[in-house]
């Protein structure tokens, strides 16, 4: 049984050159399947790693209550004051609190892609910015200077918006800011942002509410004593989040979106691919009824004939599956996207193709080609074979 | 007499939709081991339908098929397809040759059923080529060869297996006559030299002159038995 099985799959496969063209709508349709729901994991992976590259256990982001984003809180002076020199924010050098009272307003810059205007976080930030962030690294030019109209710029913004290059100057409030320095920050949310002198940005804007409080604790441990405190404060009326779970938080929206894309448009490329298959599948097997029939007349089993048509439609699943992966992973892996992220300003991150992307890929071009290919070769076995050979 | 094929009443029904044609009736046929019987009729009289029955590639509506010493009347699916590996060596009208194998790979076909050896395989199908006359075309492929070439190779493959009974459906009926005489020439002497038991389905009554017996089928019903006078050994 086995050597006959063998026997026919093997000739089957060896006469799949043959039917190129039909077992090309088979590859094709899978192959794509495929790299759809590659790339959109990978969106979803990039997003992902971005967002959890942003943060540290150890630092604390402070909105007004209810807020679930920095745009819709606002913080009094007096408050961030509180916060700052509230127990457990650990202090500098110098006995300061290691903590930075943000604004955050948004700009429209033209995106470099389309040219037509999209938003971009400008962040005003206090002096120990630098000490509280150490992840951010200036790599062109120099850190912005106090009451100038002086931007830093992130690196992913860079890449998105054009007219941001070191030197550039951007016109927003009625006045020109210029680029002084480009930073990166581990491709963190930040990275697309600009950033300004807290003050200067205030003024530009003529506000004085701050949107958000980022501290950074003596220890993570430190943080439900710290939370407690400015909860309980009935002046403060705060949320306390750690960075890590307030980002989380923020990506999660997007990522239901991205769930729901690669689940829905995954779901309905794979539909099609599945009917793509089995069409082609039975067109392949009426095609060969003569042979198959001839062959089941000497005196072949039906199992042969059902595994042969089988192992057809999973190779074919296999290849497509794998040109779609490495499609995918070729065109997309390190590729930048911008989103909407938190503050509904643009999100620059990468598109990550995992492994595990890559091997779901391929999982589900075998599913595909399973379905596919089961009922044509259960048909294929079941004809009669009197029958089967009268059609020649 | 020494039977190989018993069929007692006989009949067989197709059902198509809720219409119900009875293509055969109450056929009794006797064939005789080291027969050549060539199975005649008008179109549409049931010569396929007959010559699939004896072959074990359908099954009768009523009535009692032996075959080889066996009853396939009411075998299943899968012992029937065992059964046709050992006893049947099938002959088509248009070769039913896998296109992609040469033409010792197409002969070895039936060896993949037996206990042979992968060696043993290919000198028993060399043989079968030899003996149709075929040896030096063992590497062709089937669109490499004529039709009547093309068919030599099928019969070959209907021989490997040293069947008992050659079950031919118009084997002839697509080649030309000079072709289609040599063709039944060598069906002559695999029935004559080799003693092989031979149906052969045939339209035409030149070709039926090479049997030792024909059968006249009409309306489903066999009229007639003649022994071929001219040929019969
Ligand atoms: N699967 C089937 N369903 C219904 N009717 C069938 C089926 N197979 C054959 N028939 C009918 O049975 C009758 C006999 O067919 P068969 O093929 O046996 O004739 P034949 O003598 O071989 O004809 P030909 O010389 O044209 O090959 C025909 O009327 C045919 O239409
Ligand atoms: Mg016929």
């Amino acid at each position: 049984m086995f050597k006959q099985t063998i026997a026919v799959t093997s000739m089957n496969l060896r006469a799949l050159p043959q039917r190129l063209g039909i077992s090309l709508v088979i590859v094709i349709g899978i192959a794509v399947t495929v790299a759809v729901l590659v790339s959109v994991g990978a969106m979803a992976t990039g997003f992902q790693k971005t967002l959890s590259n942003t943060g540290r256990d150890d630092r604390v982001i402070v909105l007004r209550g209810g807020s679930e984003a920095e745009l819709s809180s606002t913080i009094s002076r007096d408050n961030t004051l509180t916060i700052l020199d509230a127990p457990g924010v650990k202090r500098d050098a110098d006995g300061k609190p290691i903590g930075s009272a943000d604004m955050v307003a948004i700009v429209s810059l033209p995106l470099k892609a389309s040219g037509s205007g999209a938003n971009v976080t400008l962040r005003g930030v206090g002096p120990k910015m630098p000490v509280l962030r150490p992840e951010i690294r200036i790599v062109e030019g120099r850190m912005f200077t106090p009451a100038l109209r002086e931007l830093i710029v992130g690196r992913g913004a860079v890449k998105q918006f054009s007219g941001l290059d070191l030197g550039s100057k951007v016109s927003f409030r009625d006045a020109d800011w210029t680029v002084v320095g480009i930073f990166e920050s581990n491709g963190d949310a930040h990275e697309s942002e600009l950033m300004t002198d807290i003050e200067t940005a205030l003024s530009a804007y003529r506000r004085n509410l701050f949107q958000s409080v980022t501290v950074m604790l003596e220890s993570p441990e430190a943080f439900n004593a710290y939370k407690d405190r400015l909860t309980t404060d009935p002046t403060l009326g705060v949320d306390v989040k750690r960075e890590p779970d307030y980002y989380a938080k923020q990506s999660q929206g997007l990522k239901k979106l991205l769930d729901l894309l690669s689940f829905g448009v995954g779901g309905i490329m794979a539909l099609g691919a599945i009917f793509g298959t089995l069409n082609t599948m039975y067109t392949a097997v009426s095609s060969r009824g003569v042979e198959i029939a001839t062959l089941r007349a000497i005196g072949f089993g039906a199992l042969p004939v059902v595994v042969s048509v089988f192992v057809e439609a999973l190779a074919l699943a296999l290849i497509g599956g794998a040109l779609g992966a490495i499609g995918a992973w070729i065109f997309f892996n390190g590729n930048t996207v911008n989103t909407l992220g938190a503050n509904f300003t643009q999100v620059v991150f990468n598109l990550t193709v995992s492994p595990a992307l890559l091997v779901n890929g391929i999982v589900w071009a075998c599913v595909i080609g399973v379905i596919g290919g089961l009922f044509p070769a259960v048909r294929a076995a079941r004809l009669p074979i009197a029958t089967a050979l009268r059609a020649g | 007499m020494n039977a190989i094929v018993t069929l007692q009443n006989v009949t067989k029904r197709y059902t198509r939709g809720k219409q119900t044609v009875e293509v055969l009736h109450g056929i009794d046929l006797e064939i005789a081991q080291g027969d050549f019987v060539a199975l005649m009729g008008p179109s549409g009289s049931g010569k396929t339908t007959l010559l699939n029955l004896i072959g074990g590639l359908d099954q009768p509506s009523t009535g009692s098929v032996a075959v080889a010493g066996e009853r396939i009347d009411s075998l299943s699916g899968s012992r029937l397809a065992k059964w046709r590996a050992r006893h049947i060596g099938f002959v088509f009208q248009f070769y039913n040759l896998m296109p992609m194998l040469t033409a010792q790979r197409n002969v070895e076909l039936p060896l993949l059923l037996t206990s042979l050896s992968a060696s043993q395989r290919k000198r028993n199908a060399e043989a079968a080529l030899a003996v149709v006359g075929l040896a030096e075309r063992a590497r062709h492929k089937p669109n490499e060869l004529s039709g009547g070439q093309a068919q030599r190779v099928a019969i070959a493959r209907a021989l490997v297996a040293d069947p008992t009974l050659l079950v031919c459906d118009e084997p002839t009926g697509d080649l030309d006559r000079s072709t289609a005489d040599e063709i039944l020439n060598l069906l002559q002497v695999l029935n004559r030299e080799h003693g092989k038991t031979i149906v052969m389905v045939t339209h035409d009554p030149k070709a039926a002159e090479f049997a030792t017996h024909q059968l006249h089928l009409d309306k489903g019903k066999l009229v007639g038995t003649t022994a071929t006078s001219t040929t019969a050994a």
